[in-house]
């Protein structure tokens, strides 16, 4: 299944893009997702616990994603 | 649901934070104001660019009114971070907490920016001579830390 991926900040400004999609397998879980994201994006590979959310609510990298859902993934928040 | 929370571009208003929160059975308004500082980490600042995931934030911010409400006893907050460009000496954050008595309006205006930092989406790029950084916080807080689990923090 495709997963559009929202990317903030660093994240986006080392992908170049605000969103990526990824194919993922039925079933898989945040943490596939941001593998995924990470096998397209390899300045990102080093990032190995990024904050994720889905449907704008804070969500743990073993939740399961299911299309359609609002994904994104975010560094460190430094707002204030 | 009283309470404003608002993520928006160009200057904040602090009038508009406190007549969100204000009311005739309110006898305390306790607010905080968040600036471009011209200094960090032993760096001279130029000016910030805030970013923010902003259905999130504002989802996120009017959680952190209902904890005040729990925490605080008062359901009046307000909330509004700016993004884009913030100049060295202008607002980049304003937070207001009006209850029926100071205690509770500044515990709650307390714990309002201590949450704000450590969960609302926001990023803020520091523009320095000769380069900028994204600034990040501690990567091993729990941003989704609630009520409960931050209360000894």
């Amino acid at each position: 299944m495709r997963i559009a991926v929202l990317l903030f900040a660093r994240y986006s400004e080392v992908a170049g893009v605000s969103s990526i999609e990824v194919d993922v397998p039925p079933g898989a879980t945040l943490s596939q997702v941001w593998e995924a994201v990470q096998a397209r994006v390899p300045g990102l590979r080093r990032e190995t616990a990024p904050l994720l959310a889905r449907d704008r609510a804070y969500a743990r990298s073993e939740q399961t994603v299911q299309p359609g859902d609002e994904i994104a993934a975010f560094p460190p928040v430094s707002g204030g | 649901m009283p309470g404003l929370y608002r993520i928006q571009e160009g200057p904040l208003n602090l009038d508009e934070a406190v007549r969100a929160v204000a009311g005739p059975d309110r006898g305390a308004i306790a607010t905080f104001l968040g600036i471009g500082r011209d200094h960090n980490a032993g760096r001279r600042v130029l000016r910030l660019e805030y970013q923010a995931y902003a259905a999130m934030a504002e989802r996120v911010m009017r959680e952190i009114g209902e904890e005040i409400t729990e925490r605080c006893g008062t359901p009046h907050t307000a909330l509004l971070h700016r993004v884009g460009t913030v100049d060295i000496g202008e607002v980049s954050v304003i937070v207001a907490v009006a209850a029926a008595h100071r205690r509770q309006a500044l515990a709650g205006c307390s714990h309002a920016i201590e949450r704000l930092k450590a969960a609302v989406p926001i990023w803020k790029k520091e523009y320095f001579e000769g380069g900028a950084v994204w600034i990040e916080g501690p990567s091993g807080a729990d941003p989704a830390g609630g009520p409960t689990s931050d209360s000894t923090r």
